[in-house]
Order: structure tokens, then C-alpha cells, then sequence
């Protein structure tokens, strides 16, 4: 099914738009490990493309490797119809990079960060100051401009970091997990960082461990694990190829969950205990089917401690991709939807 | 009933979409502007960091005065006399160890993101090398100059006077530019700051004791003199000698310069090789 979507997505593309980012049989090991073991991208120019994966499926890599930081060990790329390993300096030009690891400089104040990259990209010192306080103040740093980064919170360390990106509006940028490790509210700012700049016709490459971020910016994605990618699609695509959402029960009583397991089975499919003892998951269609369910439970005298709805989380997807769980870390971290119903 | 909740509405930055919609970009820093903006980075790290310049002044003010005190009297008769002997190999010896900080502070870059964002830049890609070695001159001459001011403070009257006393400052930050990028390149093979530090320390402390810097060679028994008058650290001390003592000696600076120049040739663009390469 996964082969048919591919296909389908890649002659409709090809057909529309030109490419941003058109790689080929992309590989890149380190020592033993293959951490990229051939991974095709085709990136349409203006669009937001989500590349998600687990730890370790080779997304930072891949992102490195397009942005002309590792050179590959076979295979190929083009940004924008330029390669990345013979014109490499072209290839520089078009694009920006906001790396995983934040990549602002920690002894410098947020201000002279932004001021050394605009005077790095051509700005001169006047001009530089002046590109540093616009960003500084679109991006809610002004007050926090005289401070090493250093002492900067995470959510502000990416902005400032995304500002970065920003001083000159690249044709493509590249975002290496952007809200790992951030609040809510600090990943929602994101986020709208992300979509505004789309809006203006810079393409984005995302790479995330959330579907949630990818279904929320992304309109393609490529799901990766051991350097491969393993399923493309649009987000809606994804989804109905793992089931359309989940619903997670926790009981009051984890002694009931037999009964709870029986019960729920009747309406909904794949029903599966969790690892919390008084945790259940089942697969539904629809939320009127998940409603009725849960009601059932109180009906019969489960008490009910929590329920939601949400997206399939990464496992999940990876659980229906490839029958097995992300591997090799367990990712408690990973959002487990869209939240509490 | 709503299968997914959007995030909870926060005011997007107001003025993003004014910010991005710009002129067109400027052409991108050439080589020497790039450096410049890089030592710049430099400057503004030792004026927010200015600790780090703690431990490159300490140690030759401790030595200055501990040589100058303890073994003055018993190895050249007085404090005067062993303080223009020796003043010469504590300035050496203190702008020398600085530079192992080159190598200290480029390994540190390279575990951040930064080093990242500077090599994907449409820049003349040794500019952030070159940029830091630049910057570090600075250090040199800081760390040099406290040295010198020090024993002057002490009674340091060398013959050379203000002129020769500059020109033997200017001649020993010149070798330790060139000695900066051996630690440089040290800095990119080896895994921590830490072990960068050790090894610089370890191999720049038997090459300043075992030269001229604070014994005459003569004293030595035959075999360790062969080694010290050999060692390039005695050549820019016995340089730097003759320069501030006004009595200079063309070859041995052209000794200096030369090895500088060797140093630089090598481990510069090994440095750099590295660098693009990247971890
Ligand atoms: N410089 C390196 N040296 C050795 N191994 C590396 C290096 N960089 C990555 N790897 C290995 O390559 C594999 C892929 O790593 P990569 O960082 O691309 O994964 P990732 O998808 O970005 O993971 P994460 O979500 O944790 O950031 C991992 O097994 C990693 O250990
Ligand atoms: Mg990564």
C-alpha cells in the first residue's frame, strides 16, 4: 500500500512542482554503523516536508549531509538543482541550517550572535545591528538581547537560533527537531515560526519524532528508521495506513482491565493492554465509536480514571509500518497525540 | 467530539512576516572579512569570558616573581642581573602556553551546534580558523604584555630598551602564531578539552625547561646541552634575548621566523582539512 502511495505521490509531484531537494540513494556510515543506508528524498520547492523517525534513524545524518557538513559515502543530492558535494559552495548559499544541538554561540549575547551572522553574510555593521534588533524584536528577544545565550531558556535559544536562520530569508532551511525538549507553549511559537515562513515560499525540511509536528506543518513526510525510509505520504495518508486514531483508556481499577478488554473489544479493534497495568489502547474509526465504548465501560461499572483520543504515535505507526516498536530506544518522550478529549 | 486539539493559541510573533519579507540578500563576506567578523567573536568571548585571560596571566606573574626571588641571588649573584636573563624565557614560556588555548577553545567549538551553522555559511571556510588564531593574537599580547610590565615593576632595564623590549614581544607572539596551529590541529584529533590541555601542557613543558629559558646551556652536562641548543624554543629565547638586551642576532631570528613560517605551513592547512572535514 505504502509502494502504491509512493508512487502516486512521486508522479503527482513530478508533475508540479520543481524540486527543492532531490536525493538519491544517500548513504553515510561511521565505521560499522550505516547511520543513512540509502535514502531517496524528492522535496517540492515551497512546501514544509516532514522526515520522522526514531533516535538514531539517521534524520541529523541525512540533514547534515544535504547541507553540505558530511560528504556522502555514495549516492547523491541536489538542493535546488545544484549538488551538494561539486557545488558545495552554491549550495551554501541557498540554505540555512538550525541545527539540533542549538546552533547559537553560548559565550556571545543573543544580539552579537545575530550581528555576527549578518555581518558573516555581507551585511555591514550598520545594516548588521540594524538586521540583528529587527529579529531580536520579531522574535520576542529584545529584552534578553544583552545576555550571553548561555543563560537563555531552551524555547528562547531556539528562537534566537531560528532567528539566525533568518537573516537573510533562505530558499530552503533545514530544521533539525526544533521542539525537542520544549513546552508546549515555546513549541506552539514554533510552529507558528515555521508556518509563517512557509507562507512566504521558503521550503522547510523538518525532521521530528512526532507525528504530531509533521501532521501539523508537514504536506509530506518520509518516516525513516535505520538509515531507510520506509513509508512516504501525506500525513492524512499516514494516519489511515496505521488506523485513523487511538484511544487510550486508564482504569481506576487495574483489576478490571480483563473485563475492560472484553467489553471494549465487542465495539472497537486491536484492543492491546498497555504497559501500565490499568492501561488499555484500542484502534477506532471515529470518535462517536469511542464515545459509546468508554460509556459502555462506566455502564458496567469500570470506573473510568482517563481516557483520550489521539493521532497514532510514532510507535504506533512504526507498530503498523513495520511490525515492530521504533527501535532501538524506547520513546517515553514522543507525544501521544493530539491530547487529552 | 474533536479527534485532536490544536496547540493553544499564543500570539505568533507579531512582526515575523515583516521581518522575512526583506531586500534582496547582499553578496556574502569575502575571505578577509569573514576572519575579521570571526576575531571579532574572538574579542567578545575574552571581554565575556575574561577569566580565561586569569590563568594565562597567573602563571608567569608566579613565575616571574618566584624565579626572580628564589634563584636569582643564587644562580646569577643578584635579582638584576637573573631578571634580564631570565625575563626574556618567562615571557616565552607564558605567550607560549597560551597558545595551547587555540587548540582548548576550537575543541570545545567543535562539540557545539555552533561550528554547524558556521561551516553551512556561504563563506571562505578557514575564515572562523583563521578568525580565532587572529583573535588569539590578542591574547598573546596580553599575556605577554603583563609579563613584561611585571619585571619592569621589578626592575627589568634590559639594554634594548622600549624598542628592543617590543621587538622581542612582537617576535615571540610571531612563533606562537606559528606554535598555535600544531595545538589547533591537536584541538580537532583529539576528543575533549581536556586532553588537548594535557597534551599541550606536557609537551610544552619539557621543551621551556629543557632550553636556555631560565639556565645557561654551559652549565649542563654535554649531552642535555646538545638537546637544549637544538630546541627551537632556545633560538626565539636566545632571539628574543638579543633583541631586548639591544645586541640582536639576525640568524637566530631568522631561525625563529623560519621555524614559524614551517609550523604555520604544515599545521595550518591541517588544521583546516580537519575542520572541513568535521567530526
Ligand atoms: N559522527 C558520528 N560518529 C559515529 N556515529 C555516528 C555519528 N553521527 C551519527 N552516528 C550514528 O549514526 C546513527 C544515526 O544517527 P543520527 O544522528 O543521524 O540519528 P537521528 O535520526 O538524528 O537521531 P536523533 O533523533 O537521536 O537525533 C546513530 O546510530 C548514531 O550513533
Ligand atoms: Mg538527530
Amino acid at each position: 500500500m505504502t509502494d502504491r502511495i509512493t508512487q502516486d505521490l512521486t508522479a503527482a509531484r513530478a508533475a508540479l512542482a520543481p524540486l527543492a531537494i532531490e536525493a538519491t540513494g544517500l548513504v553515510k556510515s561511521f565505521g560499522a554503523t550505516r547511520a543513512v543506508d540509502g535514502v531517496d528524498l524528492a522535496v517540492p520547492a515551497g512546501s514544509v516536508y516532514g522526515v520522522l523517525g526514531p533516535n538514531g534513524a539517521g534524520k541529523t545524518t541525512t540533514i547534515r549531509m544535504l547541507a553540505t557538513l558530511l560528504r556522502p559515502d555514495a549516492g547523491s543530492a541536489r538542493i535546488l538543482g545544484h549538488d551538494v558535494v561539486r557545488e558545495a559552495d552554491r549550495v551554501r548559499g541557498l540554505i540555512s541550517l538550525t541545527g539540533q544541538l542549538a546552533s547559537v554561540d553560548e559565550d556571545l549575547t543573543g544580539r552579537e550572535n545575530l550581528v555576527m551572522i549578518a555581518r558573516l553574510l555581507g551585511h555591514p555593521w550598520r545594516a548588521a545591528r540594524a538586521r540583528a534588533d529587527a529579529l531580536l524584536e520579531a522574535f520576542g528577544l529584545t529584552e534578553a538581547a544583552g545576555r550571553l545565550t548561555k543563560a537563555y531558556s531552551g524555547g528562547m535559544r531556539r528562537r534566537l537560533d531560528i532567528a539566525a536562520s533568518l537573516v537573510v530569508t533562505p530558499p530552503l532551511m533545514f530544521l533539525d527537531e526544533p521542539t525537542t525538549g520544549l513546552d508546549p507553549r515555546s513549541r506552539s511559537q514554533v510552529w507558528d515560526i515555521v508556518r509563517a515562513l512557509a507562507a512566504e515560499g521558503t521550503t522547510i525540511l523538518l525532521c521530528t519524532q512526532y507525528l504530531e509536528e509533521a501532521d501539523q506543518l508537514a504536506e509530506g513526510i518520509a518516516v525513516i528508521d535505520h538509515g531507510r525510509v520506509i513509508a512516504e505520504g501525506t500525513p492524512a495518508q499516514l494516519k489511515a495506513s496505521v488506523g485513523s486514531s487511538t484511544l487510550h483508556v486508564r482504569l481506576l481499577d487495574p483489576a478490571r482491565r480483563g473485563d475492560a478488554e472484553r467489553i471494549l473489544g465487542g465495539r472497537l479493534a486491536e484492543v492491546r493492554p498497555g504497559a501500565d497495568p490499568a492501561a488499555l489502547s484500542a484502534t477506532c474509526p471515529d470518535g462517536d465509536r469511542a464515545a459509546l465504548a468508554v460509556a459502555e465501560l462506566a455502564g458496567a461499572g469500570i470506573g473510568v480514571g482517563e481516557f483520550s483520543l489521539g493521532q497514532p504515535s510514532l510507535d504506533e505507526v512504526f507498530l503498523a509500518l513495520t511490525g515492530h516498536v521504533a527501535e532501538p530506544e524506547e520513546d517515553e518522550a514522543a507525544l501521544s497525540g493530539g491530547g487529552r478529549a | 467530539m474533536s479527534t485532536e486539539r490544536r496547540p493553544p493559541a499564543v500570539p505568533p510573533a507579531p512582526d515575523l512576516h515583516r521581518v522575512l519579507a526583506t531586500a534582496p540578500a547582499p553578496a556574502p563576506a569575502g575571505a578577509l572579512s569573514a576572519t575579521l567578523t570571526f576575531a571579532w567573536r574572538g574579542m567578545l568571548k575574552i571581554r565575556h569570558v575574561p577569566e580565561q585571560l586569569i590563568d594565562v596571566t597567573l602563571t608567569p606573574v608566579l613565575f616571574t616573581v618566584l624565579f626572580t626571588y628564589m634563584y636569582g641571588g643564587a644562580i646569577a649573584g643578584s635579582t638584576g642581573a637573573y631578571l634580564t636573563y631570565i625575563l626574556p624565557g618567562v615571557l616565552t614560556m607564558a605567550v607560549l602556553f597560551t597558545t595551547v588555548y587555540s587548540g582548548v577553545a576550537l575543541n570545545t567549538d567543535m562539540t557545539k551546534g555552533v561550528v554547524d551553522r558556521f561551516r553551512s555559511l556561504p563563506v571562505w571556510r578557514p575564515a572562523p580558523l583563521a578568525g580565532a588564531v587572529t583573535g588569539d593574537l590578542l591574547r598573546f599580547l596580553v599575556a605577554g604584555s603583563v609579563v613584561v610590565l611585571l619585571g619592569v615593576a621589578l626592575g627589568y632595564r634590559p639594554g634594548g630598551g622600549v624598542w628592543g623590549i617590543l621587538a622581542a614581544l612582537a617576535l615571540v607572539i610571531a612563533f606562537a602564531f606559528g606554535l598555535s596551529w600544531v595545538f589547533t590541529t591537536a584541538g580537532l584529533l583529539l576528543r575533549a578539552p581536556n586532553a588537548v590541555m594535557n597534551v599541550g601542557f606536557m609537551a610544552l613543558f619539557p621543551l621551556t625547561f629543557v632550553s636556555n629559558a631560565f639556565v645557561e646551556p654551559d652549565t649542563l652536562p654535554g649531552w642535555l646541552e646538545a638537546i637544549v641548543d637544538a630546541n627551537p624554543i632556545s633560538h626565539l629565547v636566545t632571539a628574543a634575548r638579543g633583541l631586548a638586551d639591544g645586541d640582536p642576532s639576525a640568524s637566530e631570528v631568522a631561525i625563529v621566523l623560519a621555524v614559524a613560517a614551517a609550523l604555520t605551513a604544515v599545521f595550518a592547512p591541517l588544521t583546516s582539512h580537519l575542520y572541513r572535514r568535521g567530526r
